[in-house]
């Protein structure tokens, strides 16, 4: 997985409430059998006319928007499905970093797992960088997850929790299951300790 | 110390804990379908990984499979390749799949409990939201994404933090036609689509105990729309009973055991929980969402709400563009609108009871010629107990399609979909934008409320309709 320490990037604001991962990436979608390869379809029914060309109204379509690696929106941000093909077409995109008032949980962890920084900000902290961001399209933001911060040439500068594990983590780009390896042992012996006492567990064809 | 059901759960499985570690938790039960494994099987691969414990895997086909047809190949080339390398991993690594010709194939979370594969106590995941459906039996259910499909295949464990907890606690007694699913959409109302974020909730009070488990499993199969980790009830008699002789559920000479110690599992009388919500049962009533969110939620005989029924800027916005995709104006009762389909069907409700009460409503009926309706049930056996009953006879009298089971137009991967504009009462569980086909408009009901729609062409209130 790609580490992610300190990313300056071009910031896209898509503001709206709710977006689903039926929305992120849709179902036509799901079908293939690899993990890449998604980008191209995120956001489609927005992004794309029925005649196949692009919406000229949807937000990521905006010239000023193009190339942008951080993803400012509205609130409960990938609720809906489990898919996690959503964050792999988000990353494939282009996005490394999200910045959002709240997630949904499965989504949430999604993002770690890809090497996407879901970065929680307090709605009224959002809604400068929103102010910020429309007031001056193009703007650049800086997500620095060793000092937890986020920042704009506008000045304005906010600083988010994260937990400490997950931090260390993505800021190595260490894998979870290499980690829950290491405790096999451990794994085993619940195992073990299971089998005895609820043997009717372990009984299954 | 007075524990919660949660608690209790959580600390039978806690494998390892430390300090500025996330602690791990064992799975029990790793549940399975063709769109969210094959990417884990890729990695399993990769990384030169064996499957940890294959015997505590069930996997079937559900989401892209054909629902009518079932006898020729699947026409999408994609789709077939997705179902094909599910069946080539489940051979490879010796799995239990019940494929889309297995008598007992059917929708994941129909067919686990059918199959006595859920029991109280457990931690079951999926690669699926719905997995918060085993919940009703009074395990910790949730869903997970592929990476972490691919964690459990390696390890039978995930990191996890723990939730809060959240008590909703429903009082009285049902009205007749309201359901569980009624119960489910208006709970969503009160507290919203993030309103379980971060929480695991338990249901309580002595609407759930009169419950059915399959009033359960549609109650807690929507705890993910609320936001929430898992929906859980507490285990009873009638969980027993529904487990006992099930093809997967403890063996006669562990069963005595095993219920003494499900008995163990309910909340301490006095266990402190996070919050608590309380719902009075008696002010539920037919529940129809009218947006595009499940939180957008009414009862039948109220008006569609507009703008300048919400104050927040967020909420003004989004009832806009619900209602511009809805194509539905504030004030208008949901009676007026005509629709052009009906879909009874999808992990929510799709069981036999939702056949039956569907049925009951359809028996002796003619669908409106405008409308097209279909009923899929969720798994084979629910298919073939609906046909013993005479219920597929009464269905295609009154002019629905009675389909092969599947997830079908729940999520229209598998060609079952809505045209654009096109309009569908929905037993399903997401009223999401394009989730029923791109430009499609789902109003989300119960069974008995989508039969009537069928009937009527239009809502109807279950309650005064005959
Ligand atoms: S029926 Fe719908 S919600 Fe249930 S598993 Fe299938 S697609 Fe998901």
């Amino acid at each position: 997985m790609e580490a992610f320490t300190r990313l300056t990037g071009l910031a896209a604001l898509l503001n709206r409430n709710n977006i689903d991962t039926d929305q992120i990436i849709a179902k036509q979608f799901l079908k293939k059998t690899e993990k890449t390869g998604y980008g191209q379809y995120l956001f489609f029914d927005w992004r794309y006319l029925a005649d196949g060309s692009e919406n000229p109204e949807f937000e990521l379509n905006q010239k000023t928007f193009r190339g942008s690696s951080i993803l400012v929106t509205g609130d409960n941000f990938g609720c809906g499905s489990s898919r996690e093909h959503a964050p792999w077409a988000l990353a494939d995109y282009g996005f490394r970093a999200i910045i959002a008032t709240s997630y949904a949980d499965i989504f949430f962890n999604n993002c770690f797992k890809n090497g996407i920084l879901p970065v929680l900000l307090q709605a009224e902290q959002r809604d400068q960088l929103a102010a910020e961001i429309t007031k001056n399209p193009g703007v650049n933001l800086t997500v620095d997850l060793e000092k937890q911060e986020v920042t704009s040439p506008g000045g304005l500068k906010f600083s988010f929790e994260i937990d400490n594990f997950r931090k260390q983590k993505l800021l190595k780009g260490l894998d979870d299951i290499d980690f829950s390896l290491t405790l096999m042992d451990k794994i085993k012996a619940f195992e073990n300790k299971q089998a005895k006492e609820l043997p009717w567990l372990w009984k299954t064809t | 110390m007075k524990k919660t059901m949660y608690q209790k759960i959580w600390d039978a499985h806690l494998v390892f804990e430390q300090e500025g570690l996330t602690p791990l938790l064992y799975v029990d039960r790793h549940l399975m379908h063709e769109v969210t494994s094959p990417q884990a099987f890729e990695g399993l691969r990769q990384r030169g990984a064996k499957i940890h414990r294959p015997e505590a895997i069930l996997a079937t086909m559900d989401h892209c499979i054909p629902t009518i047809h079932r006898d020729q190949p699947i026409a999408d080339p994609i789709a077939a390749k997705q179902v094909q390398t599910l069946e080539d991993n489940c051979e490879v690594n010796g799995l239990l799949l019940f494929n889309m010709h297995s008598p007992s194939n059917g929708i994941i979370h129909v067919v686990a409990p059918e199959n006595g594969f859920t029991h109280p106590g457990m931690v079951v995941v999926c690669g699926d939201s719905h997995t918060a459906t085993h919940g009703a039996f009074g395990a910790l259910a949730f869903g997970i994404g592929t990476s972490e499909v691919e964690h459990v295949l390696t390890t039978q464990t995930l990191p996890q933090k723990k939730s809060k907890t959240l008590r909703i606690e429903v009082k009285g007694k049902l009205g007749a036609g309201v359901t569980s699913k009624d119960v489910t959409m208006a709970i969503i109302g009160k507290i919203g689509t993030a309103g379980g974020t971060g929480f695991v909730i338990e249901y309580t009070g002595q609407v759930i105990r009169e419950m059915s488990m399959e009033g359960r499993m549609t109650l807690c199969n929507m705890a993910i729309e609320a936001g929430a980790k898992a929906g859980m009830v507490a285990p009873d008699e009638k969980t027993f009973a529904y487990l006992h002789s099930k093809k997967q559920a403890p063996s006669k000479e562990h069963w005595e055991k095993a219920v003494a110690y499900w008995k163990t599992l309910p909340s301490d009388e006095g266990a402190v929980f996070d919050q608590t919500v309380e719902i009075d049962a008696t002010q539920i009533k037919p529940q129809v969402t009218w947006g595009t969110s499940p939180e957008q939620v009414i009862s039948i005989d109220q008006k569609v709400p507009g703008e300048a029924d919400f104050s927040d800027p967020g909420k003004k916005l989004a009832v806009k563009n619900a209602l511009e995709y809805m194509g539905l104006k504030a004030g208008q009762s949901l009676t007026e609108v005509a629709l052009d389909w009906v879909f009874i069907g999808s992990c929510t409700n799709s069981r036999i009871e939702d056949m039956r009460a569907a049925a009951q409503v359809a028996k002796g009926k003619k669908v409106n010629p405008k409308v097209r309706a279909i009923v899929v049930p969720g798994s084979y056996p629910v298919k073939v107990q609906a046909e013993a009953e005479g219920l597929d006879k009464i269905f295609v009298a009154a002019g629905f399609e009675w389909r092969e089971p599947g997830c079908s137009m729940c999520l229209a991967m598998n060609g079952d979909e809505l045209k654009p504009g096109e309009r569908c009462a929905s037993t399903s569980n997401r009223n999401f934008e394009g989730r029923q086909g791109k430009g499609g408009r789902t109003h989300l009901v119960s069974p008995e409320m989508a039969a009537a729609a069928a009937l009527a062409g239009h809502f109807v209130d279950i309650r005064t309709w005959n």
